[in-house]
């Protein structure tokens, strides 16, 4: 049986030109155009067809970009405004967590609130009164019941609005992208919860970026793109998919950036120091490009898997660092360097052919060169990238200090730096189960 | 949630609001409470309010005009009294209606429940305010021996009952309107100044020259009006129930368009507050 059918659904909003904005009654009146200028000169679609169904007692996450129409998605299926076009139709009691603690009024009390609230929230009066205690138990707000609700921090009051929309105990429960109202221990009670809800047979529908969550919780995704629906079915894979789109973007915004500062032939700043001007420590230095030019880097490259060019990688894949080299002249003291550095500036890997025991390095003409890191195990996030040449006592030739960009993307929230090849054992009495994505 | 003909849902939409009166009471009480909380009187401005309106006019029209009104309306503060009661209720419900649904876009645009909930609510509010009046007026018309009719009496929850219908069909259209003009505000307060001078509240509708009486005629609240004074205020039996019940018709089909205009602006409100 499905909970919720989503059939066709497209919603446009009217968007109104500057003339229209201000069009006032007067001038509707006077101009005899009172319903002409209700008529939208300009639209905008928010949706553009979408159908879906929510098996009942399915737990439905739904992704995407920023604008996608997530949100207006869950409106529609809240009831809060209808479909321009296609069909909603939702089965038992909806409840939607969207903005916590609407309608709760500053001047009385938490108490009092907690009633207008849930009947708002479509309880009876005695509904309310038999959820009291526990609602106020799960907001943790025992002493501060009777105090006005502008007394309340912003914590305690989304907190209370969380309480009294979960303990609606609806059939479908819709959720937009609330968790971030408390400290950890709420977001557990609140994790927990939904796991109650889904327990007991119960519809969740979330909204939210938090891609953890979604494979974490959900049976199903879809993921909304443009107000299109771009892929349904498994979390793990909707969420992939989504976010090899999203690395896509990414690649195009680090391919412009790189292509903008595509270093140019005699750039300013500290390029052309004498090697005695240089930073004392080079870990230490800002971004920049520094060296005597004997030897000139050109180009720098990044390749994924398949030899593409790349900017973005998921953890655990090869990478290849592409150099093109010019030697300007004959050099005969050449060592090639290169760093990995982490958002923070802590070097996470620096190696270079000297310390790694090349004999002797010497140059002449062009040349390339590829440094390939056959697996990159590093956890999720933005990381530099410095290349170097330069002579055996660290005199540089051309030195790229900070200057390039690659994302990493592992789809978990690990901590630290480095994510070692790894897999977990249980034996005994541990159950844990949905590991290894 | 699936399209229906129009008639069957705003059937459906009167039936939800049914569902959520305990709302609605407690909406009220909250509004009452909210107003004065924090001031020292409270509750009791209430009937202070009301009480220092009818000083305010028992002073101009004892001291400053003792001669501006008919000698056989004495006194006529309290003659005023009977009409300015209802008239605060009608002007405040419905000017606050026309701010409620953007003061509430909050929850319009995030809490599904029926809209109409807010503008009844204010309508409600300013009716209880306007029986805390009563008793003042009660106290006075005791102090004075105006000589009561006790079958008078029984009309007096008839009227309250059309004033009723009559503000909230406006309140509902009122409301729904300003979404979409803002300007419905500021027409409104004089339009409201406007139609306060063009009922006999502060004049008898007596006094009025007959060809004027035939336009006055044309205002429903004249007739709202007159009856609370016939009622409450004039000796002799009560003659003006045809009209009263004439503007109780057309009050029932005020509230008819007043609601069918607002179900069919229902589905903007949320995009347009």
């Amino acid at each position: 049986m499905n909970a919720i059918e989503v059939r066709g659904v497209r919603k446009t909003y009217r968007r109104y030109s500057r003339r229209r904005r201000f069009a006032t009654l007067k001038s509707a009146l006077l101009s005899g155009r009172v319903l002409s200028d209700l008529r939208p000169d300009e639209t905008f679609d928010a949706l553009k067809g979408v159908s879906f169904d929510v098996v009942a007692g399915r737990t439905f996450g739904i992704v995407g970009r920023n604008g996608s129409g997530k949100s207006t998605m869950l409106k529609l299926i809240a009831g809060i405004g209808r479909p321009t076009e296609g069909t909603v139709a939702v089965k038992g009691r909806v409840s939607a967590l969207i903005e916590l603690g609407a309608g709760f009024h500053p001047e009385i009390s938490g108490r009092e609130n907690v009633y207008i609230n849930g009947m708002m929230l479509g309880l009876t009066k005695r509904e309310v009164a038999a959820r009291f205690d526990e609602i106020v138990a799960f907001a943790e707000l025992e002493d501060f019941i009777d105090a006005p609700v502008k007394t309340y921090s912003s914590g305690m009051y989304m907190r209370l609005g969380f309480a009294v929309a979960i303990h609606v105990d609806p059939d479908v429960l819709l959720v937009d992208e609330v968790l971030a109202v408390g400290d950890e221990a709420f977001t557990h009670k609140c994790l927990d919860k939904f796991a109650e809800f889904k327990r007991r047979g119960r519809t969740v529908l979330l909204v939210t970026h938090s891609l953890d969550l979604v494979t974490r919780f959900c049976d199903e995704a879809l993921w909304l793109d443009g107000g299109v629906a771009r892929l349904q079915g498994d979390p793990k894979r909707v969420v992939d998919a989504y976010l090899l789109d999203v690395a896509g973007v990414e690649n195009q915004t680090l391919d412009e950036e790189a292509a903008e500062r595509s270093l140019p032939a005699s750039p300013a700043g500290p390029d052309g120091a004498a090697p005695h001007d240089l930073p004392s420590d080079m870990s230490t230095a800002v971004e920049g490009r520094w060296g005597s030019r004997e030897v000139e880097i050109s180009a720098v490259a990044f390749a994924g898997p398949n030899g593409q060019p790349a900017h973005v990688f998921h953890s655990g894949d090869p990478m290849d660092i592409r150099l093109q080299v010019r030697a300007r002249e004959p050099v005969s003291d050449l060592v090639f360097g290169v760093g990995i550095f982490n958002a923070d500036g802590v070097c996470c890997y620096g190696t270079n052919t000297d310390v790694e025991g090349a004999a002797s390095g010497a140059m002449n003409g062009d040349g390339q060169v590829t440094f390939t890191i056959d697996r990159l195990d590093l956890v999720e996030g933005s990381y530099k990238i410095d290349v170097a040449a330069h002579r055996k006592n660290g005199a540089p030739y051309d030195y790229h200090r900070l200057l390039h960009t690659i994302r990493v993307v592992s789809g978990i929230r690990e901590a630290g730096i480095f994510r070692p090849p790894h897999r977990w054992n249980f034996s005994g009495g541990i159950r844990i189960t949905g590991l290894g994505r | 949630m699936i399209r229906r003909p129009a008639g069957l849902r705003l059937l459906a939409h009167l039936h939800q609001l049914f569902r959520y009166r305990a709302l609605i009471q407690s909406l009220v009480a909250r509004e009452l409470e909210a107003r004065y909380r924090g001031s020292v009187l409270g509750f009791l401005w209430s009937f202070v309010n009301p009480l220092l309106l009818l000083l305010v006019y028992t002073f101009v029209f004892t001291v400053v005009l003792p001669a501006a009104h008919p000698p056989d309306l004495q006194p006529f503060a309290l003659f005023m009294f009977c009409g300015i009661l209802p008239w605060t209720w009608f002007s405040s419900s419905l000017l606050e209606a026309s701010n409620v649904l953007i003061a509430g876009g909050n929850l319009i645009r995030k809490v599904l429940f029926p809209a109409e909930v807010l503008p009844i609510v204010t309508v409600l509010a300013g009716l209880v305010h306007f029986c805390f009046g009563l008793p003042i007026l009660a106290a006075f018309l005791i102090y004075y021996r105006v000589p009561l009719v006790a079958a008078d009496l029984l009309w007096f929850p008839v009227i309250l009952l059309i004033q009723l219908v009559f503000t909230l069909g406006l309140a509902l259209l009122v409301s729904a309107l300003t979404v979409h003009f803002r300007d419905v505000r500021d027409l409104l307060a004089n339009l409201l100044t406007l139609w306060f001078f063009a009922t006999p509240i502060i004049y008898a509708l007596s006094q009025v020259p007959g060809s004027v009486r035939r336009l006055l005629n044309l205002n429903p609240f004249t007739h709202l009006a007159v009856a609370y004074q016939e009622v409450l205020f004039r000796a002799g039996p009560f003659t003006q129930w045809p009209w009263l019940l004439a503007v109780g018709l057309g009050s029932l089909f005020v509230l008819a368009c007043g609601y069918f205009v607002f179900d069919r602006l229902r589905d903007t409100l949320a995009e347009e507050v």
